[in-house]
């Protein structure tokens, strides 16, 4: 035998895919926690901006979650890595003709919408959290959160992005919250059913409601 | 009736493992419909040896659904394109006049082609030498019948060991993943008591050698269920997990990682 | 040679423990210096291989499929019989020996029946062990059913795929011992010869399938476990690989072959539908309890819609010539009825080579009876299975079913150890003779293999050993290399022809002549035509055999014209024999030997003997060698159906 190791968990794909399943666990447990959150917008400039600043006023709780997320966010990425650095070498030549008969668009394009997601992160925060950017003819004013976020859906394109960032969003926990339950061995004949539909149900809320935000400048909910 | 077509046929042709391989149109003649895909493949190799060229190579033994030899991905479906049916029980009848089949080897780094549409699939064998067994001796058995097991039980144990063995479900994953394979073999013995003493330890070194073969992981794309010949579920693989995961975490000792081969 | 079958005596009881007590013992540190060949990795050869690897043995096993779990037995359906008793319905060790040795109909010996009737509750012990998946009843507790039209309940089964989930339990043990490396697999290897060493089995020569090596293996022991030699007919319900060559070339080097003409016929199958047909497929005898089965009165209804042809016109001809058993009648009656009605042309279906042979298998009664539920409830996944290969529905059309050839109780002659006539080579499962006489009852093919496996041949194999020293002779034996040079010699013949009829269209014809007049019914004219056309087709075989592509590869043209080569010696054996045999008896119908009502009639005076052939020379007559039968408890009788 070749180089022999003693085996952890996190050596093998089951044990990476259920890392991968708490890591978006922790991910999609955020983005419902956001969503809740942001939606508060459409309670007028008071509402949001007290909402804004009850959080920075609590600074280890939003260090921690911080930690946390990007943590999660990490593992994620780097068991996308790990999986698929091997993954794609395990065909390493591809068929004539394939049909796909059961899977569903979403799950053949998780390993699209999650490096787009990647990106989408990176963009949003820069956007509104650090440094803060503006695409429009405004400056960002720290601690308006309620102004920057007006501001900010006022541009088309920037309303673009985000809902269709968030449409992908949508796809990656259609399929994400199925799986996960199979990758950390949730399976019950007698419960199947109902829990994915609450996991699936979950996600379409999360993609509604994120849909939703940006789009509620150009809707009037929120001006 | 017997109704009679003539079909175009797209075949992976590969001499031996370090060939290139290619794919050769094939006219097939005057196919009866009440003929099985296999015996058509028959009735075109007797045709290619007339005229002096080496026959289609394929895998197939039982012919009758169960053995798991034969397995060739026909228009981009492992076993064709009937439900719940091995190539070899997949009859002409499903196929029109004029038709273009295309047909390919299984398709994974872990399954390197033989020839033409033969793989080798010794892979899999060894996924189970790493565990898939109780270790009883010869002799050593205690009456059948004073460990009873609760029907339901059994059923679903049945359920998971239904499995043939014919490598579809890697064949039709996108990752070429055996985690249904694996699944239905640990399933089978943790289901059952007979299984219990040597639990933590199988599904610890089962799933080290398929990751060691080279199979890629699971992505619950479902591919696997829809094309297995016997409908093996994939709730299986969430079995299999929840397996892997409790061993790692309770047994006392440490396993090895494995090596392929 | 004298045979000597080492059958114990005394009270039978005591037989096999008697037996073992005596067989002597190898030491265990010992064991790893000896090599044992097996070859066959199905029921018998899987559990062999793996009971000799967990005995400490050097164990090489082959098979010719990719994986040892494809083995033909895989393909069984029905079950396993065990004289467990669970059902308390009056069963027991010594009533399945009774059945074994009266449906053998008193042409097996008593000693090994007993033994295996024996045997067969160790067996269930040993698989529900290995996790193998009976079925079982709400209590937890094992369940059994009726097969074969048997008295008792004693089959245990696993849905229709027991052979499938015994084999896997076996193959898993193996696994298991490939893992600790007492066992070294050779899969796509196939055995081309055996290697005899001063009249003693000394190893094989097997051709690698992937790369066409020819090579030789050398050991202290062969133990054969290749299966039977159905196949001979070319269409029949063995996997398409099965074939006679291990046992073939084994009886050229000195086994002898016994009673090649106890062929079994199972008559439901789904018929040919054309010549293309590559093999039959069997369905389940229980679809005779609800069915009835019948054909045509009138020939001018053959190719009308059956639904269309009213009561009076059907001929329900079982029902009407054994109306005490029915449609139950026992497969070989079922069968030659059948046949028959065939012959008479009133056959239904498509016609291939010019004859229309089906009979229709209906269950419109048993719908209107039961319900279409209650049918379903039994039968359904049978008729899902015969529309997958038919494109009819049997709940609407009825199905359509004939005999085929299914199980051949003949093989190579062991003693009661399972020696064949070369000492060091022994024989298990379907390639032997052993247990089922001139017919084998439903579900105790896989009952033998196991028992032979797991429990026999350990100690009867273990027991040649310790008087052996191991080693001794390697690949550089002269001997050796002549077998080897031999084996090249024969592939390079084949090769070298460069005919033009391919190996396929050979075998095909083959079987067409030995179902035509080696089948369900023999006659002294039709043996002997048989006997005069083989030697034609033979010759003809090797003046005018092609096989595409070279033989230092991956040939599957190779692999079919050496074993079609094989069958012709062997089909010429059995066509010797059957029309040697001039009475009747359980698989083989002589149409001479019959009683006024049509009945199979032995001739107990003149034919109780196992008939084992030798093998003279090439192109010789082979010679009879007798192994009286005598039968101290089951007395021999005629059975009646009527
Ligand atoms: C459709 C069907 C249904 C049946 N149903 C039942 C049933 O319900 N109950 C019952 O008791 N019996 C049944 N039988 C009979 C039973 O299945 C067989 O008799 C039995 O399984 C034979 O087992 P075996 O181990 O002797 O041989 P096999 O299982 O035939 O194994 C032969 C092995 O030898 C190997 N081999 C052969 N030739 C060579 C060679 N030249 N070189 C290397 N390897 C070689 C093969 O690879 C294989 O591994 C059925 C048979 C059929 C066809
Ligand atoms: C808000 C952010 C994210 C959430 C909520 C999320 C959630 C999830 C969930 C729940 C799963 C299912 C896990 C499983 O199959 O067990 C998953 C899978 C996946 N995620 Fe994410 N994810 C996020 C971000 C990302 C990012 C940034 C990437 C890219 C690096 C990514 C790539 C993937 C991929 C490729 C899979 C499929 C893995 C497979 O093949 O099975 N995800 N994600
Ligand atoms: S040939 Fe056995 S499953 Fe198809």
């Amino acid at each position: 035998m070749a180089t022999q190791k003693a085996l952890t968990l996190l050596d093998t794909t089951v044990g990476k895919k259920a890392a991968l399943a708490v890591s978006g666990v922790i991910l999609f447990g955020f983005v419902i926690g956001h969503m809740l959150g942001n939606l508060q917008v459409m309670l007028g400039a008071e509402a949001y901006n007290a909402y804004a600043s009850g959080i920075k006023s609590k600074p280890l709780l939003l260090w921690g979650v911080r930690t946390v997320l990007v943590a999660a966010l990490l593992v994620h990425t780097v068991i996308v890595l790990e999986l698929y650095g091997k993954t794609i070498a395990a065909r390493p030549v591809a068929y004539k003709v394939k049909k796909h008969i059961a899977t569903s668009y979403a799950a053949m394009m998780m390993k699209y919408t999650g490096p787009v997601l990647l990106v989408y992160i990176i963009f949003h925060i820069a956007h509104f959290t650090y440094p803060g950017v503006s695409f429009g003819d405004y400056d960002p004013i720290a601690g308006d959160v309620y102004a920057n976020f007006v501001n900010a859906f006022r541009i088309p394109w920037v309303v673009a992005v985000y809902v269709i960032a968030n449409l992908m969003l949508g796809m990656h926990l259609y399929h994400g919250a199925f799986s996960m339950l199979q990758s950390v061995g949730l399976s019950h004949p007698r419960y199947n059913n109902r829990v994915k539909n609450i996991a699936r149900g979950l996600a379409f809320l999360v993609t509604a409601g994120n849909v939703l935000l940006p789009l509620t400048v150009f809707l009037g909910l929120a001006k | 009736m017997a109704r009679s077509m003539n079909l175009v046929l797209n075949v992976w042709r590969q001499k031996n493992a370090k060939d290139q391989g290619r794919f050769v149109r094939y006219d097939a003649k005057a196919i009866n419909d009440h003929m099985s895909f296999l015996e058509m493949l028959d009735v075109v190799n007797e045709d290619l040896a007339h005229k002096g060229e080496e026959p289609i190579a394929f895998d197939h033994d039982c012919r009758e659904g169960i053995c798991g030899s034969c397995g060739m991905v026909i228009n981009g479906v492992p076993h064709g394109p009937a439900k719940s049916t091995t190539a070899c029980q997949l009859h002409m009848r499903l196929f029109k006049d004029g038709d273009e089949i295309t047909i390919e080897p299984w398709r994974a780094g872990a399954f390197p082609v033989v020839r033409d549409l033969v793989v080798d699939r010794s892979a899999l064998d060894r996924i189970i030498q790493a565990g898939g067994y109780v270790s009883v001796r010869a002799g050593a058995a205690p009456e059948a019948n004073s460990l009873p097991v609760p029907k339901l039980d059994s059923d679903q144990a049945f359920d998971a060991a239904t499995c043939i063995g014919c490598g579809a479900c890697v064949a039709s994953c996108p990752n070429a993943s055996a985690a249904l394979f694996t699944a239905a073999k640990i399933s089978h013995l943790a289901l059952l008591p007979q299984g219990g003493p040597e639990r933590t330890d199988r599904v610890r070194k089962m799933v080290a050698q398929m990751d060691a073969e080279g199979f890629g992981h699971c992505s619950s794309h479902k591919e696997c269920e829809a094309v297995c010949p016997k409908d093996i579920s994939i709730s299986f693989i969430a079995k299999m997990n929840r397996e892997l995961i409790t061993a790692m975490s309770v047994a006392p000792n440490e396993i090895k990682s494995r090596s392929k081969g | 040679m004298q045979l000597d079958s080492r059958a114990p005596t005394g009270p039978i009881e005591q037989r096999w423990n008697e037996a073992r007590f005596k067989s002597k013992l190898v030491n265990p540190a010992n064991r790893r210096k000896y090599k044992v060949i097996v070859v066959g990795s199905g029921l018998a050869g899987g559990a062999a291989a793996a009971t000799f690897g967990e005995l400490g043995y050097n164990v090489s096993c082959f098979c010719y499929q990719d994986s040892p779990r494809r083995a033909h037995s895989i393909a069984a359906q029905g079950g396993i019989n065990a004289a467990k008793n669970y059902q308390n319905d009056g069963d027991s060790v010594y009533r399945l020996f009774y059945d074994t040795v009266k449906g053998g109909d008193f042409r097996a010996r008593e000693s090994n029946v007993y033994r295996l009737a024996e045997l067969s509750v160790n067996i269930i012990d040993q698989c529900v062990a290995q996790g193998v998946p009976f079925a079982r009843e709400y209590s937890g507790l094992l369940g059994n059913r009726s097969f074969g039209g048997a008295q008792v309940a004693r089959t245990f089964y696993a849905r229709g795929q027991t052979g499938q989930q015994l084999l896997l339990g076996a193959y898993q043990s193996l696994s298991k011992q490939i893992e600790q490396r007492t066992v070294k697999m050779h899969p796509r290897t196939e055995m081309l010869d055996l290697i005899v060493v001063d009249g003693v089995a000394r190893g094989i020569v097997t051709r690698d399938l992937v790369t066409g090596k020819v090579s030789a293996h050398t050991a202290d022991v062969v133990v054969l476990c290749s299966g039977g030699y159905g196949n001979v007919f070319y269409l029949s319900t063995n996997a398409k690989g099965c074939n006679t060559t291990a046992t073939w070339r084994s009886h050229r080097r000195g086994a002898y072959f016994a009673n090649p003409c106890f062929t079994q016929i199972h008559p439901t199958c789904i018929p040919q539908s054309g010549d293309y047909q590559s093999k039959l497929t069997l369905m389940s005898e229980s679809l005779r309890n609800d069915g009835r089965v019948w054909v045509p009165k009138n020939l001018a209804d053959l190719q009308r819609d059956p639904k269309n042809i009213p009561e009076a016109d059907r001929d329900y001809y079982l029902e009407r010539q054994y109306p005490s058993f029915g449609n139950l009648v026992p497969r070989d009656i079922a069968s030659r009825r059948a046949k028959e009605m065939c012959d008479l042309g009133k056959g239904v279906g498509p016609e291939v080579a010019g004859v229309r042979r089906g009979v229709y298998l209906d269950f419109g009664d048993a719908v209107k009876r039961l319900g279409r539920d209650a049918v379903a409830e039994r039968y359904d996944n049978l008729f899902q299975m015969y529309e997958r290969i038919t494109g009819e529905n049997p709940y609407e059309v009825p199905m359509r079913m004939y005999p085929a050839i299914h199980y051949t109780m003949g093989g190579l002659w062991v003693d009661y150890n399972l020696m064949s006539t070369i000492t060091g080579l022994f024989v298990g499962g379907e390639a032997n003779f052993s247990d089922h006489g001139a017919n084998r009852l439903g579900a105790s093919a896989l009952m033998q293999g196991l028992a032979d496996g797991y429990f026999v041949l350990p100690v009867t194999v273990s027991n040649y050993l310790a008087g052996v020293k191991p080693g001794g002779v390697d690949e550089s034996h002269p001997d050796v290399r002549r077998t080897v040079g031999e084996v090249e010699a024969r592939i390079q013949r084949l090769m070298s022809i460069r005919g033009k009829r391919t190996p396929e269209s050979f075998h095909r014809e083959l079987g067409t002549l030995m179902w035509d007049y080696c089948g369900m019914a023999r006659t002294e004219a039709g043996l002997k035509f048989a006997l005069a056309k083989i030697p034609e087709l033979k010759a003809e075989f090797y003046g005018n055999l092609s096989i595409v592509g070279s033989g230092e590869e991956y040939n599957i043209m190779l692999e079919k014209a050496g074993r079609t080569a094989d069958f012709f010696e062997l089909a010429e054996l059995t066509c010797r024999d059957a029309l040697d045999r001039e009475e009747s008896a359980g698989g083989h119908f002589r149409e001479e030997h019959q009683t006024e009502e049509g009945e199979a009639q032995r001739n107990d005076d003149a034919f109780s003997y196992v008939a084992a052939w030798e093998f003279t020379g090439e192109s010789l007559a082979p010679k009879l060698n007798k192994e009286p039968l005598s039968f101290e408890y089951v007395h021999p009788s005629q059975r009646s159906y009527k």
